[in-house]
């Protein structure tokens, strides 16, 4: 078990420094002047300009650049925005739990009706309820999310009025950020209704993020239970004359898991996709909202280390995802 | 003894059936397939043709018809089938400008990442010790990011605008073909008739386009066809954020930019470019499952 | 009194129209007594024993006159009635062993799940009797492999803790359908010594499903030949080996390499099995039988008790009593 972790540290420290080469980069490419993009300023006279080249260290050959970089990234120095002039990594931690908090919303959301759902239309195969899971899944990752939030905005928040259409609180609460999660805050304040109105927030814009994970969820969930109900040790398990229930939730299920986990944690990725249009259109501050108004506002800084940030989110995740799936296949744990 | 006896003349072409019949027969079996095809073969349609089919130019500002709903509604007018926008421009209209915009972008961004995410893939199968780690490693970084952040970024520096869509959709959609043809090369590679192949003499280009990548060729065939329904979506969300085409291009998703300070009053404005929107996505993907189907059983059966 | 009762067992994939995978079976099997089914390929034997373990799902449908194990009758009873037959009384153990078993569990696991299930053993015992159950299938080291999972044995062991997850209930009838076919030669002979060391020991009835008639000869009392889900002749081992009286057990004994020494090819039957569209009016061996006659292309035989054996045929050779 153990090789099995360390191989898989290993693969991660390349895949670390692949990413910051290419953050690295990708800031390089931007055309026109590198420290007008650098520090946003523009038209600097030709000594002030030279002073800033100097300061950011940019005539010095690209490697040094990119070991120079490297080493403030390890020092925890990710730069500041040049609009706010806060710490890159200040406003990052600071606004990450929200999206966090979208997240896991979405992914319980997704995960638990997806998982039923697809377990449910395996065992009813070719009925109305088979084919309306597998109709609605397919619409769903078909969907563009950002068009799919304006609708649900449309129709329960301006038309029923039952959730509002955007933030995560309103803003008559005044909740001191202990977490940074809204649920666990307002539960701990002494306002009233506010953890409601919270959960009021929450609802839509998790919906929205989690239906591309739930159509994904339920598909392969499906497909996965069929094949393993028609493996061997499935006619073996009847044989022994255990009951349904279990022949199919504890033979069954544990092995149809297997390959839905791995299709889960690559759902990280497009949950964090998903949250940039989710957060943009429900107006939820987190990392993907700051991300997109960086860009727009050309705030280079942020752009690069937010992107830094993020991939390196999404390989944890996945490296995360990659030991669990080791726990749950013995195989793989044992192979070389 | 038995075969004898039923004398019957057996139609050879039934016995063995071109490939191309043998695929389509398989294809038209699903029938969401064939609606998805027939709904793209709509669109293909609209997108050729959009200059004599669309009743209005797209650009054309009716100032005197802003945000007429669709002529079902009240206040509808037969001139304007789905409505006008906030400018009194004719939805329909540009809608059907749109999907030229699309399947522009769908198509392009395809060509563009699947040649050299081919040749990349023969590559690294054919060297899995030299350059396939290398090119391997490569794509693991790139697929790192999630593909619309991949995508925002390289729209970040290189500026918003169409081909710049196309440019940051065709190296997002990269990995997957460098994966897939990878996978499956290595998978051919094993078998005996490409030993034979090497035996009798074959060069490496001629192993690698002649041999060995035709019978790759199915799963690629559904990649591509995914990656089209994900091209589009992909430039409708770069639209939407504004990082995409730019408006007054009618893009799909741009459209749908504009159009969020209408909900309450103007729906139509919202609904109708998103529906359409995912209407298409829906039809390829359809067909991309028929098409699955129809190619993956016979790959099992080849075997 | 039978330990199973078989009488005229249809199975069918389909409506009443379809062909039948097993048409009009009879069989029985009697306390401590070993029967094989003998046959090719798609003959049916092993989904007749799937029937019986109520195995078969839509669309295939089983039908019989009667279905009797123990004095039960498998017909009428409920799910839950015949799950505590199952696994129980009558335990089958298939033909690869690398993928009967689950392989997200523990071979402990899932021995000790049917001793808790059928045998109300408490977590304890059931280990304790598990450990027991592997070194009765001469499994060294039985108390470490009880964490071993699957894919960490070989074939051979993986059959025989199949073996002994079968008997674990203490069956009064064990169903071996081909249990050797997918292992190696050297452990095939083993795995048969050991079904029958357990078969004798433990008193079971034991249908083994084959298309080794050398096993025959050496390890049944009765055998049952199948043809196109047809049993086409039911009798007593040596008697059948000595006199086959259906002209396909003399084809399936005349193919036998050994009998075939110093010949260019071996012995065969020429054509196919019938297959779903070509079943004959008449008797289902009619075009390839080389003793067939009008009266075969004709008309179907029923399965009639003759000199030495039960016969489906119109002209059975070997009939000359002694």
């Amino acid at each position: 078990m153990f090789s099995f972790i360390a191989r898989r540290v290993g693969l991660l420290i390349p895949t670390f420094f692949g990413v910051t080469l290419l953050t690295f980069a990708l800031i390089r490419m931007i055309p026109g002047d590198p420290v007008e993009v650098m520090m946003g300023e523009r038209r600097l006279d030709p000594e002030m300009h030279a002073q800033a080249m100097e300061r950011l260290g940019l005539n010095k050959p690209l490697y040094e650049q990119y070991f120079d970089y490297i080493g403030k990234l390890a020092h925890g120095d990710l730069g500041e925005s040049l609009r706010s002039r806060e710490s890159v990594w200040g406003e990052f931690s600071a606004l990450f739990p929200a999206t966090l908090e979208l997240s896991i919303a979405a992914l319980m959301f997704a995960g638990v009706l997806g998982l039923l759902a697809g377990v449910i239309a395996a065992l009813k195969r070719g009925s109305w309820f088979d084919h309306g899971v597998m109709g609605i899944s397919l619409a769903g990752y078909s969907m563009p999310i950002f068009w799919w939030g304006l609708i649900l905005i449309m129709f329960f928040s301006v038309g029923l009025g039952w959730t509002p259409v955007s933030g995560r609180i309103d803003l008559l609460f005044d909740i001191e950020p202990k977490t940074g999660f809204m649920l666990i805050d307002t539960l701990f304040s002494d306002e009233d209704g506010a953890f409601l109105d919270a959960l009021h927030h929450l609802i839509l814009p998790a919906i929205v993020l989690g239906t591309i994970p739930l159509a994904v969820i339920a598909r392969m969930t499906r497909s996965s239970m069929l094949e393993v109900l028609r493996e061997d040790y499935i006619r073996t398990a009847r044989a022994k004359g255990l009951s349904p229930a279990r022949v199919v939730f504890v033979h069954g299920l544990r092995n149809a898991l297997i390959p839905v986990l791995t299709v889960v944690g690559l759902q990280v990725g497009t949950l964090l996709a998903g949250a940039v249009l989710t957060e943009t259109i429900f107006s939820w501050p987190g990392i993907g909202k700051w991300l997109i108004e960086a860009i727009g506002a050309r705030d280079y800084p942020v752009v690069q280390n937010g992107i830094l940030l993020i991939a390196c989110l999404v390989i944890m995740v996945n490296f995360v995802v990659d030991i669990l799936y080791g726990f749950a296949n013995p195989r793989i744990r044992h192979q070389r | 003894m038995n075969t004898s006896n039923t004398a019957t003349e057996v139609d050879q072409s039934l016995l063995y059936p071109s490939p191309y019949k043998e695929f389509w027969h398989a294809f038209a079996q699903n029938k969401g397939a064939v609606a998805g095809l027939l709904f793209m073969s709509l669109i293909v349609f609209c997108a050729i043709f959009a200059p004599w089919v669309a009743p209005h130019n797209p650009s054309e500002q009716y100032r005197d018809f802003l945000l007429t709903p669709p002529v079902w509604l009240e206040g509808g007018n037969w001139q304007f089938l789905l409505g006008t926008d906030e400018l009194g421009r004719d939805l329909l209209s540009r809608l059907i400008e749109g999907s030229r915009l699309s399947l522009l972008i769908g198509l392009s961004s395809v060509v563009i990442s699947l040649i050299p995410g081919v040749i990349l893939g023969l590559f690294a199968g054919f060297f899995p010790r030299l350059l396939g780690p290398g090119i391997m490693r490569l794509m693991d970084i790139m697929l790192a990011l999630p593909s619309l952040l991949l995508a925002v970024a390289i729209v970040a520096i290189l500026g918003p605008g169409l081909i710049n869509t196309v440019i940051a959709i065709a190296v997002v959609s990269l990995p997957s073909y460098v994966r897939l043809t990878r996978a499956a090369v290595m998978g051919e590679l094993s078998r005996d008739y490409v030993t034979a192949a090497r035996l009798a003499g074959a060069g490496l280009p001629r192993l690698m386009f002649i041999t060995v990548l035709p019978n790759c060729m199915a799963p690629l065939i559904v990649q591509a066809t995914l990656s089209f329904s994900s091209a589009i979506l992909d430039a409708a969300a770069l639209g939407f954020l504004g990082l995409g085409v730019q408006p007054p291009t009618p893009e799909w998703g741009t459209m749908l930019a504009s159009a969020r300070d209408y909900i309450e009053r103007a729906w139509w404005v919202v609904t109708l470019p998103g529906l359409t929107i995912l209407l298409s996505v829906l039809a390829i993907n359809l067909m991309g499952d028929g098409l699955r189907d129809a190619l993956d059983p016979k790959l099992k059966n080849a075997a | 009194m039978s330990l199973l009762e078989i009488k005229n067992l249809n199975v069918r994939f389909g409506d009443a129209s379809a062909v039948p995978v097993v048409d009009g079976l009879n069989l029985s099997v009697d306390k401590g007594q070993v029967l094989a089914i003998v046959g090719e390929s798609g003959s049916g034997k092993s989904v007749t024993m799937m029937a019986l373990m109520g195995l078969i799902d839509a669309p295939g449908r089983v039908n019989a006159d009667a279905l009797t194990f123990d004095g039960h009758n498998m017909l009428t009873l409920s799910a839950r009635q015949r799950r505590q037959i199952v696994g129980k009384d009558m335990a089958m153990v298939f033909q690869d062993p690398m993928t009967a078993l689950n392989p997200s569990y523990t071979v402990g696991f899932q021995i000790e799940e049917v001793l808790r299930l059928h045998l109300n053993m408490s977590k304890k015992q059931a280990r304790q009797r598990a450990i027991e159950l592997l070194e009765t299938v001469e499994i060294p080291a039985a108390a470490s492999r009880m964490n071993a999972y699957p894919h960490q044995l070989s074939g051979g062991m993986s059959q025989r803790v199949a073996i002994a997850m079968a008997i674990a209930g203490e069956p009064k009838l064990l169903i071996a359908d081909e249990p050797t076919t997918a292992l190696d030669v050297t452990i095939q002979a083993q795995i048969m010594d050991l079904l029958l060391k357990l078969q004798r020991e433990q008193n079971m009835g034991l249908v083994l499903i084959t298309h080794d008639l050398a096993v025959v000869a050496e390890t049944a009392q009765r055998v049952c030949v199948m043809y196109a889900g047809q049993a086409v002749e039911v009798g007593q081992v040596p008697g059948l080996f000595d006199r086959p009286a259906h002209p396909y057990s003399e084809a399936l004994l005349a193919a036998i390499p050994e009998h075939s020494l110093g010949a260019a090819r071996l012995s065969t039957l020429p054509g196919i099995v019938p297959g779903r569209f070509d079943r004959p009016q008449g008797c289902l061996l009619s075009p390839r039988c080389p003793y067939v006659q009008d009266t075969c292309r004709q008309q179907r035989p029923a399965l009639e008790p003759k000199a030495y054996s039960q016969v489906r045929c119109f002209f059975p050779l070997n009939q000359e009593v002694a």
